[in-house]
């Protein structure tokens, strides 16, 4: 039993049927308790008030930004090794989804430092990094878009998608260099002031665990929509 | 290899527009910078190397879609394809047209252009070392964007979008340079850096644009 | 030899035609008919390594052959000369005079391609396949826009120095080459509308 049987189409859709509705619940009781309990039920910290509050939802989406685009690297691996379409729809189906934390990220995050900069926006490496994030994955996406053929939209955003996480990597230490900026060794930066243990840890990890959930119940919905679009169009070209 | 550079060099001479366009498009867009920002001497020589290299930046942009796209419409694509020729070969020496045509005429301009945004006179050096290390990266990552979407109608300002982002480290390191230049700091870490992703651009993405023709070319 | 088996290609995801088998002697050609659309393109295409093949087998190695279609690259801002020179650069060949007398563009070679009429055009096209010398030729529809006087110079190529040295050549055209060549319609091999095997089978 071989986790590959699951890139056939139809067995993927089977077996996800029953999945998904569990996934979206446990999903969403996970959001609930960690950012209630986050929110409400942990005490100020004591230097920033009750803004940091907003890591609850800043760190889960920053992660989930992150890791959406691992996964679709290692979905478009997949395809471009063994060519099974389960994987390429994966990938394609978890792209709005990474847009859509990395968004979040970048407005959390500039929440979270609005009281200490004193402005809605710094160009603080951290956010900087996901702001160039977020123009990868308007790329990835537009070029799927772009191209009729789906076999050729799968190849050429998976190399996309390969080129581009090196240059992601490169860019994270360039932008890093770039914050230095003439004082060479000063950063303003949102990284110093997490103090993980000045807040709860527990409700983070629950919260954390609900972006997974959410993530992963969105990618499977998706994957599932784009395969049923798939054989629709399969069926018209065929006349049937 | 060297007789499709040499035929690539030709047709950008006689077609007009070839050397010249990129250039007046970088003059242009560096005589825009004070009009936008004021004639204030001290603020044009803060924003100089980043403007230069944005320019820059732009202007290779522009004269890379037609890398592939003139040769997509006539065919000769598919008939470089089927000859002896590998098509990383063909990547390559359409990647080194761009920049003998396009790069190599910006960092020599700018310096001249350096002066019209009272430009440091300690950054000329780093700004002209930079470009000339950093303009092959940008040839490379645009000869990719463009193989990219050589099937595209408006494949342009698509091929714009993918590209950008990706020029952002070399734009990093470059400014970085001359920046840190003008201030009389150290510019080898930039300037290697640039170097480093130039070389590396040059072993890795020829391989990618070559399976991304090969795929539009199906 | 050129030896196809049971060769099945397509374009878009959708099977166009398989199980196609034949083989051409060396010195032999073959013509290719069948309506439009009904997948000589995609067959020669196959053939020459442009498109991955869905079934069977081809025994043709692609460094002995050249494929030549309607555009021709031929570049407006180059003399004939010098893109039939760019042609003998690539494959390594010396020597263009040959191709242009086979082909009647002796007085032409300075002039600029792009001032050619469409039938110069189209000979300065199947020019280029006498400068590169190849085996094996997959040709699709060589002769249109060319007059009678043109395609008899085609002809004479085609028998004469093509065939005559060992070449082999498959040509898809819907004209009457004057050839002594047997003819494949491919609308025997036609693949039905739902056969499997194209990108989308697993979808259905």
């Amino acid at each position: 039993m071989s986790i590959w049987e699951y890139a056939n189409p139809k067995k993927f859709i089977v077996t996800t049927t029953p999945l998904v509705p569990w996934i979206f619940g446990l999903a969403l009781a996970c959001l609930t308790v960690g950012l209630v309990w986050g929110f409400f039920f942990t005490p100020d910290a004591e230097r920033f008030g009750s803004t940091v509050k907003i890591i609850y939802i800043h760190v889960p989406s920053a992660l989930m930004a992150i890791n959406a685009w691992l996964m679709m690297l290692v979905a478009s691996l997949i395809w471009l090794v063994r060519r099974h379409h389960v994987s390429a729809l994966a990938a394609r189906a978890a792209a709005p989804v990474g847009l859509v934390m990395t968004l979040i990220a970048l407005i959390t995050g500039a929440i979270w430092g609005q009281p200490m900069w004193g402005t809605w926006w710094a160009w603080d490496p951290r956010l900087t990094s996901f702001l160039i994030l977020f123009l990868f994955y308007l790329g990835y996406l537009a070029l799927w878009g772009a191209i009729d053929d789906p076999d050729t939209a799968a190849d050429l955003t998976s190399v996309l998608c390969l080129v581009g996480s090196v240059f992601a990597l490169l860019s994270r230490y360039a932008v890093n260099f770039w914050a230095q900026g003439l004082h060479q060794g000063a950063s303003l930066s949102l990284d110093r002031e997490t103090n993980v243990a000045d807040v709860f840890y527990l409700p983070l990890l629950v919260s954390i665990a609900g972006f997974v959930l959410l993530f992963l119940a969105l990618v499977l919905l998706g994957t599932r929509t784009e395969i049923r679009s798939r054989r629709i169009s399969a069926l018209i070209a065929r006349g049937g | 290899m060297i007789a499709l550079l040499t035929r690539d060099l030709r047709l950008a001479t006689r077609a007009g527009g070839g050397f010249g366009l990129g250039l007046a498009f970088f003059l242009i867009v560096i005589v825009l910078v004070p009009f936008g920002v004021g004639p204030d001497a001290a603020v044009l020589a803060r924003i100089a190397p980043g403007s230069l290299w944005v320019a820059a930046l732009l202007a290779a942009l522009l004269s890379l879609d037609r890398i592939f796209a003139l040769d997509h419409e006539d065919g000769s694509l598919s008939l470089l394809a089927t000859a002896p020729l590998p098509l990383e070969s063909v990547v390559l020496a359409k990647a080194a047209a761009h920049w003998l045509t396009t790069g190599v005429p910006l960092t020599l301009a700018a310096p001249a252009l350096g002066f019209l945004l009272h430009l440091e006179g300690a950054a000329y050096a780093p700004l002209f070392l930079g470009l000339l290390l950093g303009t092959p990266s940008l040839s490379l990552i645009g000869t990719f964007g463009a193989a990219l979407t050589v099937g595209l109608r408006r494949g342009g300002l698509l091929m714009s979008l993918l590209v950008l982002p990706l020029y952002v480290p070399t734009l990093i390191f470059g400014a970085e340079a001359a920046r840190r230049g003008a201030a009389g700091l150290d510019v080898t870490v930039p300037l290697m850096l640039l170097g480093a992703i130039s070389a590396a651009a040059l072993a890795a993405l020829p391989f990618a644009s070559a399976y991304a023709l090969r795929v539009n070319l199906r | 030899m050129l030896r196809v088996l049971d060769l099945a290609c397509g374009r878009g995801g959708a099977m166009l035609v398989s199980g196609v088998s034949f083989s051409v002697p060396t010195g032999e050609s073959l013509i290719l008919r069948g309506p439009n659309g009904v997948g000589k393109t995609t067959l020669l295409r196959t053939l020459a390594g442009l498109q991955p093949l869905l079934a069977g087998s081809v025994d043709c190695p692609t460094e002995q052959s050249a494929y030549a279609s309607h555009a021709d690259g031929v570049k407006s801002q180059l003399s004939v000369a010098e893109n039939l020179e760019f042609w003998a650069q690539v494959y390594g060949v010396t020597g263009i005079a040959a191709a242009l007398r086979s082909f009647d563009l002796d007085d032409l070679r300075g002039r600029m391609a792009g001032t050619l009429s469409a039938g110069q055009k189209r000979r300065l096209g199947l020019a280029r396949l006498a400068v590169i010398g190849r085996k094996v030729l997959f040709l699709d529809e060589p002769t249109v826009s060319l007059d009678d006087a043109s395609v008899r110079l085609f002809n004479v190529f085609l028998r004469d120095v093509h065939l005559s040295r060992g070449g082999i050549a498959v040509i898809a055209t819907h004209i009457d080459l004057g050839l002594d060549a047997p003819t494949l319609d491919l609308t025997a091999f036609q693949a039905s509308a739902d056969a499997l095997g194209g990108r989308d089978a697993m979808f259905i």
